[in-house]
């Protein structure tokens, strides 16, 4: 199992036809043939796409998500829509009821996103990111940017707000031999659709999940309460083994770092916390970004 | 994007927020004629930096008797005569760090017979995804300390997006602020023009601390401080207009040119990554491994040749910067493109420091080569942590 997605999760892509859609849109299809099946654009309707890479594959375009999806029933619509109008892209899907909404785009204001939010809470949909690499399942489907060639297929679950530290953990636990069930990049952003805790639920709830990998950053408090959820649960006598990093113990205070949601602000949001909390959860937590995997090992060993 | 507070409450005046009538200056030559626009006989003097705890600075120029950074004049003369002292000079307070901000614009504003301080701040809270409202009675502190030490008299009211600032929303922010006469009803129309001023301009902090009421039992803005969402400045001309860019650091307005994300740390090992997280990360790293990092640099997902070429001239500009270390995981950016930017930057710039590359991901073999075949004196990692050891030990020695 895996979360998610899996190989029968069929994608539209909303952005499909700028350079960056075009881009990943080509890189997915070319990844275990993940099932991209239309994109979605206004004013092209009607018209359709055709990827550059070898084997020409061919997708409708539609005016909008809500035809895109009617016509194809698809799961999941990915987002590669500019800043400006990606909040909108995002209402547009939720509306159309997609199930899985994921959101590449980095840059979306701020008030764009609480719009989304009471949107989102009020509707069926899940939205993964925005600001994130997407998800992806190993040889399965790979909706976003992550790149394909490092993932194997295994037994770890990974979720991350960053997207290069999510190919960081895939990376080192490829080379550790245990492979991945799903990565998910839930995103940089302050306000966004899914938490940790959602996506620890799932790898807790899935049994090809063994163990999770949780990376963190500063800002914010979404690492505290997955903490207090890990210990929960444990409690209740679930869990599973755990490693994880914090980014940013190293970051002045009120500055942005790079994501908008990374940020120490008024006292809170240090990773200090963050790893106390997560240490006391027992969640082992590496104090390097190289020895994620490493790290992971050990607390399997026991 | 910071603004100043003269120009803050300008914008809240606009959307219809009490303040009290002042006028900007540039030169001490001008705080005469800004004084006699104003009704007197209080008139407050105040400096325009973006940093925090001014009327508790102190002028490194001046001597440890010298008033702070926010001064009282009973006077037209004593206006001037501030003025003239405080235009020009650094003021230190415990946000500017201990270099200070110099002191280029004064805010000349009519002085107010305070009754109460309060605190109010509108900002996105994060955890329920709504802008929220933060209040307390104890205004003019630190609300930090007050959070520390006394967290029952901060209410935090998140505001769904769809209803707005409701009465009843209205009405438990005038209770938690014991608001009561004039002043509740001046509270009620308040708190929504604040929201509205907010949500319209994409604020990400608007902080007015304190919020007073007069002896008249009148509610007024007496201090007032906003942060806009970067992301959002594209559809604010107006916002724009008003940035200082005397307030920021060169070469922070350089990388903004570039669309880089770059912050200037006090170390000495320059590093260049693609992704927050991992640019972060490898900041943590090179503290793990005894030294410290110079900068925070992320150069995004989709960089140019150009865009890293620019990245590294930034770096290598910084006096402090020892050692380079460039970090590159590959997803949609591709190591061969890194390659390139950096080996034509060092052929342009030239290179004075140790020079660690660590690729990895999309065409690493690629940009492998081109680092190999390129003759430069650059030192190869095989991975983040070989990396990080490899460009402290280059440093240190």
């Amino acid at each position: 199992m895996s979360i998610l997605v899996n190989k029968d999760t069929k994608v539209i892509v909303q952005g499909l036809t700028g350079k960056t859609g075009t881009f990943h849109t080509e890189q997915a299809l070319a990844y275990y043939g993940t099932k991209m099946v239309a994109g979605v654009h206004p004013k092209k309707g009607g018209e359709s796409w055709t990827s550059g890479l070898d084997g020409a594959a061919e997708l409708p375009i539609y005016a909008s998500v809500a035809d895109a999806k009617d016509a194809t029933g698809a799961d999941a619509s990915v987002i590669y829509v500019p800043p400006a109008g990606a909040g909108a892209a995002i209402i547009e899907a939720i509306e159309a009821e997609v199930p899985l909404i994921v959101c590449i785009t980095e840059g979306i204001p701020v008030m764009d996103m609480v719009k989304v939010k009471a949107k989102l809470d009020k509707s069926k949909s899940r939205l993964i990111g925005p600001n994130c690499p997407g998800v992806l399942t190993p040889e399965e489907c790979k909706i976003g940017i992550m790149p394909g060639s490092i993932f194997k297929k295994g037994s770890v679950g990974i979720v991350s707000r960053s997207g290069t530290l999510t190919y960081e953990a895939v990376f080192q636990t490829s080379n550790a031999g245990l492979g991945q069930t799903t990565a998910v990049g839930i995103g940089g952003d302050p306000v966004k659709g899914t938490e940790f805790i959602d996506m620890l639920e799932m790898f807790l709830a899935d049994d090809e999940t063994k163990s999770i990998i949780m990376i963190g950053e500063i800002g914010g408090s979404a690492e505290e309460d997955a903490a207090q959820f890990i210990a929960d649960e444990a409690k209740k006598g679930r869990s599973k083994p755990m490693a994880g990093f914090i980014a940013g113990r190293t970051a002045p205070p009120g500055r942005t770092m790079g994501h908008a949601g990374a940020v120490i602000s008024g006292g809170k949001g240090g990773a200090e916390d963050k790893i106390a909390a997560m240490e006391a959860a027992g969640i082992k937590v590496s104090p390097s970004p190289a020895k994620l995997g490493e790290t992971l090992v050990e607390v399997l060993k026991g | 994007m910071n603004i100043h507070e003269y120009q803050a409450k300008a914008l809240l005046k606009e959307f219809g927020a009490p303040v009290a009538s002042g006028v900007p200056i540039f030169s001490a030559d001008e705080a005469e004629a800004a004084a006699k626009k104003l009704p007197g006989p209080l008139y407050v003097v105040k400096s325009q930096i973006h940093a925090g705890g001014r009327g508790k600075g102190k002028f490194t120029e001046l001597g440890p008797d010298a008033k702070g950074g926010v001064r009282l004049a009973k006077s037209i003369e004593e206006v001037v005569a501030n003025s003239a002292e405080m235009l020009g000079n650094t003021l230190v307070t415990k946000q500017t760090g201990a270099a200070g901000k110099v002191v280029n614009r004064l805010y000349i504003e009519d002085g107010a017979d305070i009754d109460r301080e309060l605190y109010l701040s509108i900002l996105v809270d994060r955890t329920v995804g709504q802008v929220a409202f933060v209040v307390s009675t104890e205004g003019g502190m630190d609300i930090e300390e007050v959070a520390a030490s006394t967290p029952e008299k901060i209410l935090t009211l998140p505001i769904d997006p769809d209803a707005g600032v409701t009465d009843a929303a209205a009405t438990r922010l005038c209770d938690a602020l014991e608001l009561t006469g004039d002043a509740r009803e001046d509270g009620m129309k308040l708190f929504p023009i604040l929201y509205k001023a907010f949500t319209e301009k994409d604020m990400s902090l608007l902080e007015i601390n304190p919020l007073i009421v007069m002896t008249d039992g009148h509610v007024r803005v007496l201090d007032a401080k906003v942060s806009f969402d970067g992301n959002a400045l594209f559809r604010h001309d107006d916002i724009m207009a008003l940035r200082d860019k005397s307030e920021e650091d060169e070469k922070e307005i350089e990388a903004s040119k570039f669309d880089l994300a770059y912050v200037a740390l006090d170390g000495d090992i320059g590093c260049m990554v693609n992704g927050a997280g991992l640019a972060m990360a490898t900041m943590d790293i090179i503290k793990l491994y005894g030294a410290e990092p110079a900068n925070f640099l992320d150069v995004g997902g989709g960089a140019s040749k150009e865009k890293v070429t620019a990245a590294f001239k930034i770096i290598t500009a910084d006096p402090n910067v020892k050692g380079i270390l460039v970090n590159i995981f590959g997803g949609i950016m591709r190591c061969d493109v890194i390659a390139e930017g950096v080996v034509s930057a060092v052929k342009e710039v030239g290179l004075k420091v140790p020079l660690v590359v660590r690729l990895e991901g999309t065409n690493v073999e690629l940009g492998k080569k081109i680092i190999n075949e390129s003759g430069l004196n650059v030192i190869a990692a095989d991975d983040l942590d070989d990396a990080a050891q490899k460009i402290v030990k280059a440093v240190k020695g």
